[in-house]
């Protein structure tokens, strides 16, 4: 089995948001960048379905700046084959883009496999991984946190409101991944030297902004610290009254 | 004239209660533009019930498309039928609700037709005719202001950001049979939660539990809280509570769960870790009980009680009992 796993550099989910002078993006400075959590779930299953099959390839892609070569290292510590990097200064804030890019990387992959993150949590985008599938006319499945892949098709199991939506899908597909799925492992002692090892091919990309241009990055509105009703169950009767009377929500 | 697209959803012929905010997004992204019309489009199986009320909504046309196969979601059979509209239509924008579907079929439509989406997006304004969207990143740690060049511009609409608005004038309605096959990806089945269950991301009512719960078993205090709201409230749960195998993931608020941004959120046992703090500082009222009255919860709280949540949430749960009895 031939599998592709793109995945992105994101900053950690504890990072508190610094906008940077430009207004525009966040400001770098001190902040711990890790591979996207989503996108670990894909790196998993891949690993996972290439170890059931008893053979294949496991290749990682991401597109961003050279640092994210380390993310691709991450992924590649935990057990990929190889990886590759699109490298571009930025990553624009049109998925069509980052799509396009990765699209005409997986085109001549004869990968059985497409995965990716359900999103990203930094662009929060939720669109890479079907804008892919659109682009190269594969079938796929989004936020998928239960598979089974048989010859030459698949069932996976995705969330939606109030249920459990159970879908069928031929091979090869692009399929995006939701926590769930699986429990991804850590990158062992060893796992972490062979990856230094590993083939990562850079290739210099050069990526359109496309039709979605940042106008501001600002932070949300703050919200003010409210009151302290009161301690212990003495304070229910006055919260219900609050809430009736002065935030008219009940 | 400007022409804006809103698609709705249903679930078992039914039209799916979001689709009333997607029309009323539309509506305000039509003021926007000048003169401007909306036509709602849905796809089913057959007649969708609660369709012709969406002209109350600002729908100035509600298109019902049928195929044998559209009972259920089918990504490549919609995708299709929406951008055979959407081009045949002239459309300037085509907006969705940012749900499990509209979030797999916007992209989708969006690379269809070489546009860019703006997923999740909380307010929409035109400038110099061109569509500005402001979406939450990070999480809701922060808001990008984007403007989407060309058209036709492509958005889905966070679930209780675009509170419904009536109007009174009614719609016109409009039917026809569409061609063509599901498409390769088939739903085979919808596993259905239990009668009744709200998602925390389209409640309107939110109470989550942390680790103060101290065990699984004691989440039922919150289901009790959550069932005395009488079926608008949804359980959510703290990321490390989810990590703990206690709640399932689907229930999870956070920069890697959900965003939510119901009417009220009453967190329980919830400390308020940053990426808890960024999956719901959106909601409009937000309640916090909790035993550490340093607990960051605190600060992004417009009412606490500093307690015992044992003591106090069934104490809640009675006087929310008598508002509704």
């Amino acid at each position: 089995m031939k599998i592709a796993v793109c995945i992105k550099r994101v900053p950690d989910s504890e990072t508190r948001v610094k906008i940077a002078p430009d207004g525009k993006s966040i400001d770098e400075a001190g902040v711990k960048f890790i591979l996207n959590p989503y996108d670990e779930f894909a790196v998993e299953e891949a690993l996972r379905r290439k170890e059931k099959a008893g053979a294949g390839e496991v290749v990682v892609i991401a597109l961003g700046p050279a640092a994210a070569q380390e993310t691709i290292r991450t992924a590649l510590a935990m057990g990929a084959d190889r990886g590759v990097l699109l490298q571009a200064e930025r990553i624009p804030a049109d998925g069509l883009q980052t799509a396009t890019a990765l699209a005409a990387e997986l085109k001549a992959g004869g990968y059985d496999l497409i995965l990716f993150g359900k999103m990203a949590i930094d662009d929060y985008n939720h669109q890479v991984g079907p804008m892919v599938a659109e682009l190269l006319d594969l079938p796929c499945v989004t936020t998928v946190a239960h598979l089974e892949i048989e010859t030459g098709k698949g069932t996976a199991e995705r969330e939606i409101e109030g249920g459990v939506e159970v879908v069928e899908f031929p091979l090869p597909a692009v399929l995006t991944t939701d926590k769930g799925l699986n429990e991804p492992r850590y990158p062992a002692l060893k796992g972490i030297m062979a990856a230094k090892k590993k083939p990562l091919e850079v290739k210099p990309t050069t990526i359109a902004a496309g039709g979605l241009d940042v106008v501001a990055l600002m932070p949300p509105p703050e919200r003010q610290a409210g009151k302290i009703v009161g301690e212990g169950a003495a304070a229910v009767a006055e919260l219900v009254r609050l809430l009736r009377e002065e935030a008219k929500v009940l | 004239m400007s022409r804006v697209l809103a698609v709705l959803e249903q679930r078992d012929g039914a039209l799916r209660k979001v689709s009333h905010e997607v029309v009323t997004g539309a509506r305000r992204l039509a003021d926007a533009f000048s003169n401007s019309t909306v036509d709602a489009l849905v796809m089913a199986a057959g007649a969708v019930r609660g369709a012709d009320a969406v002209g109350g909504f600002g729908a100035d046309k509600v298109i019902t498309l049928t195929n044998a196969a559209f009972g259920t979601y089918a990504p490549e059979g919609y995708a299709r039928t929406i951008v055979d509209r959407v081009k045949a239509g002239g459309y300037d924008a085509v907006v969705f609700a940012a749900s499990a579907t509209g979030k797999d079929l916007a992209p989708r439509v969006a690379a269809r037709l070489g546009r860019p989406l703006a997923q999740e997006v909380i307010d929409v304004a035109v400038e110099s005719g061109a569509v500005i969207a402001i979406r939450p990143v990070y999480a809701g740690k922060a808001l990008l202001k984007i403007k989407i060049a060309g058209s036709p511009a492509v958005l889905s609409l966070r679930p209780n950001v675009f509170t419904p608005v009536q109007r009174p004038k009614a719609g016109a309605a409009e039917a026809a049979a569409v061609d063509g096959s599901a498409g390769r990806v088939v739903v085979k089945q919808i596993k259905a939660a239990p009668a009744g269950t709200l998602d925390v991301a389209e409640a309107p009512i939110v109470v989550s539990g942390g680790r103060g719960l101290k065990e699984p078993a004691n989440f039922k205090v919150l289901e009790e809280l959550a069932a005395a709201f009488g079926g608008r409230a949804a359980v959510g749960a703290s990321r490390a509570v989810v990590d703990a195998g206690w709640r399932p993931h689907a229930d999870q608020v956070g920069q890697t769960g959900k965003t939510v941004s119901p009417t009220l959120y009453v967190a329980v046992g919830v400390s308020g870790a940053i990426q808890h703090l960024a999956g719901m500082r959106t909601s409009k009222v937000i309640v916090a009980i909790n035993k550490d009255k340093d607990a960051p919860i605190f600060k992004v709280a417009d009412y606490g009680i500093v307690g015992d949540l044992f003591e106090v949430v069934p104490k809640l749960t009675e006087e929310i009992k008598k508002l509704h009895g």
